[in-house]
């Protein structure tokens, strides 16, 4: 028992970076329709922010742990999210009206970019981070096996929290996701009503970028190393969160992370962490095969 | 006042990729008129319309709002100089309350006007305010339509098109939306450029009407000439209505 609740912990932890990162890709299908690969470097670019945030805050002798953490938090959502915003710009934009697949390819493409700019200007080289939010507490001990939550996993739960509430107040309550929701249901409609639709595509990709930089930061303080590739994998599990709770559904993204963290951190504790990547994506087939539109998918029916 | 018209087309010329939809158009609407145009199915009235908000942009000719020149303004900046759109196939937000389409159609305005104008179109459209927590992908297709005319109205528009609003629905519940147009011309002074394939109805409530015929204008006068022409009972009007 005490050995599941403290892989429930640890589950919850990675689920919420996964369930930011998948937020990313499931606005940008929803408004768009396009799968964008370079979301999982988005991230990671997101994480390097934080470790040179963290050097940088560092240098300037800055040791207060909460303006630290702030810092490095508000610039990395920052300068991730201008990162973001360029590559909608760059890459994606100018393809709009374009096939279908075109921006598909100018995203594997702008991935690989993407990571070759972050190998080349930072090194191909693991970077390791000191700890900087220590400690934790026993919840409780049974049979020898102690049950721990960090500090640092309280912070990651009340940040991710703060963020998705806070997220779905903007999606549903305020004027500028109603914008965005009317884009992501009829564009020309919306453009007919006065929303810039550019814009809102624009700030769509802001938005997923920050949140992607949060998961960054989080990944940083959590594991302690990252390096140029970090992207690829937890993009790509992030999109299978995003599947799996119904690409396009907002609660459906938060949903699928909270499930592919769990997963893994379970397959790894009861049976071999070797194969939690294999567990990760077959029971994404097992969903599909199963439940086409995911989770909390919506079918389209309207009348006519 | 002046006499120049509030909307004037001139030699729109607009294409789909090299198939030209509009072959010059000249259409002219006065302030507080009701202008309805007459066609048959892809005589190009939807794509005037929509040439008119800019979507697709007119590739000749030139189109005037209150003077100013609008043929290549971005669509979404059209609708902010005060032209507003219901579109074809009416175009709701099905995933969106009744309430939240009628929000969406005031962005573009101050929302100190929004209780009065919401008001407004529930005592227009007494239905939208019973169905106002529904989704809109869940309205009957004359419920749908009226809230497209809510919406745009919501915009204040001082230029309402109407693109077929009587499409698809019960005779009961066109009447019941013409009455509504009528009304919102007589007592608001709207300016009202209408679309339509019910040309007994779209002739009876317009001041004057164009006849569009493979992307041209064939005829135009006041809606009583244009009923009473033999031509035009025999091409739209003979056959049931």
């Amino acid at each position: 028992m005490a050995y599941f609740i403290q892989q429930l912990i640890n589950g919850l932890t990675l689920g919420a970076i996964y369930g930011l990162i998948a937020i990313g890709y499931t606005m940008v299908y929803g408004i768009i329709g396009m799968i964008n690969f370079a979301h999982g470097e988005i991230y990671m670019i997101g994480a390097f922010l934080a470790i040179i945030s963290y050097l940088v805050f560092g240098d300037m002798g800055i040791v207060s742990i909460p303006i630290l953490l702030m810092g490095m938090l508000v610039i990395s959502m920052i300068f991730t999210a201008a990162y973001g915003w360029t590559v909608e710009r760059l890459a994606y934009r100018p393809l709009r009206g374009s096939f279908r697949l075109a921006p598909l390819i100018s995203a594997i493409g702008m991935s690989i970019a993407l990571q070759n700019y972050v190998q080349i200007s930072q090194g191909a080289r693991v970077k390791p981070i000191q700890p900087v939010v220590q400690g934790g507490f026993q919840l409780f001990t049974q049979g020898g096996f102690a049950v721990q939550i960090t500090y640092l996993q309280i912070v990651i739960w009340v940040l991710t929290t703060a963020l998705m509430v806070g997220f779905t107040y903007l999606i549903t309550q305020t004027s500028l996701g109603r914008q965005q929701r009317a884009c992501e249901q009829d564009r020309k409609m919306a453009s007919l009503i006065g929303v810039n639709v550019d814009r809102t595509i624009s700030l769509t990709f802001v938005l997923g970028a920050a949140l992607a930089a949060v998961a960054g930061l989080i990944t940083t303080l959590y594991y302690g190393v990252i390096d140029f590739y970090v992207g690829f994998l937890a993009g790509m599990k992030a999109f299978t969160a995003a599947v799996l709770g119904g690409i396009g559904s907002l609660p459906g993204a938060m949903l699928g992370g909270l499930m592919i963290g769990l997963i893994e951190a379970f397959w790894s504790a009861y049976f071999t962490i070797e194969y939690k990547d294999v567990a990760t994506f077959g029971i994404l087939v097992l969903v599909l095969i199963f439940k086409p539109t995911g989770f909390l998918g919506k079918p389209e029916v309207e009348k006519v | 006042m002046s006499t120049e018209p509030i909307l004037r087309i001139s030699g729109v010329h607009t294409y789909y990729g090299k198939i030209e939809a509009l072959k010059g158009i000249d259409v002219e609407v006065n302030e507080g008129e009701i202008v309805t145009l007459i066609g048959s199915n892809g005589a190009g009235k939807t794509t005037l319309l929509m040439t008119v908000c800019g979507d697709p942009q007119a590739q000749e000719g030139q189109i005037l709002f209150e003077g100013k020149d609008i043929t290549k303004v971005p669509t979404d900046q059209i609708v902010r100089m005060g032209i507003a759109q219901s579109p074809e196939g009416r175009r709701i937000f099905s995933r969106m309350s009744v309430y939240e389409n009628l929000q969406m159609g005031a962005l573009v305005t101050d929302p100190k006007y929004f209780n009065e104008d919401l008001a407004k179109v529930y005592k227009l459209f007494p239905r939208l305010e019973e169905r106002r927590d529904q989704r809109g992908g869940t309205l009957s297709g004359g419920e749908q339509q009226m809230l497209a005319i809510g919406r745009a109205l919501m915009s204040r528009p001082r230029l309402l098109l109407l693109d077929e609003p009587s499409l698809g629905i019960a005779p009961l519940v066109v009447r019941q939306i013409f009455q509504a147009i009528k009304e919102v011309n007589e007592k608001e002074g709207m300016t009202i450029f209408l679309v339509e394939q019910n040309a007994f109805h779209a002739l009876k409530l317009a001041h004057r009407a164009y006849v569009l015929v493979n992307g041209k204008v064939a005829m135009s006068g006041t809606g009583q000439e244009l009923l009473s022409n033999p031509e035009i009972r025999a091409a739209y009007l003979e056959g049931g209505h």
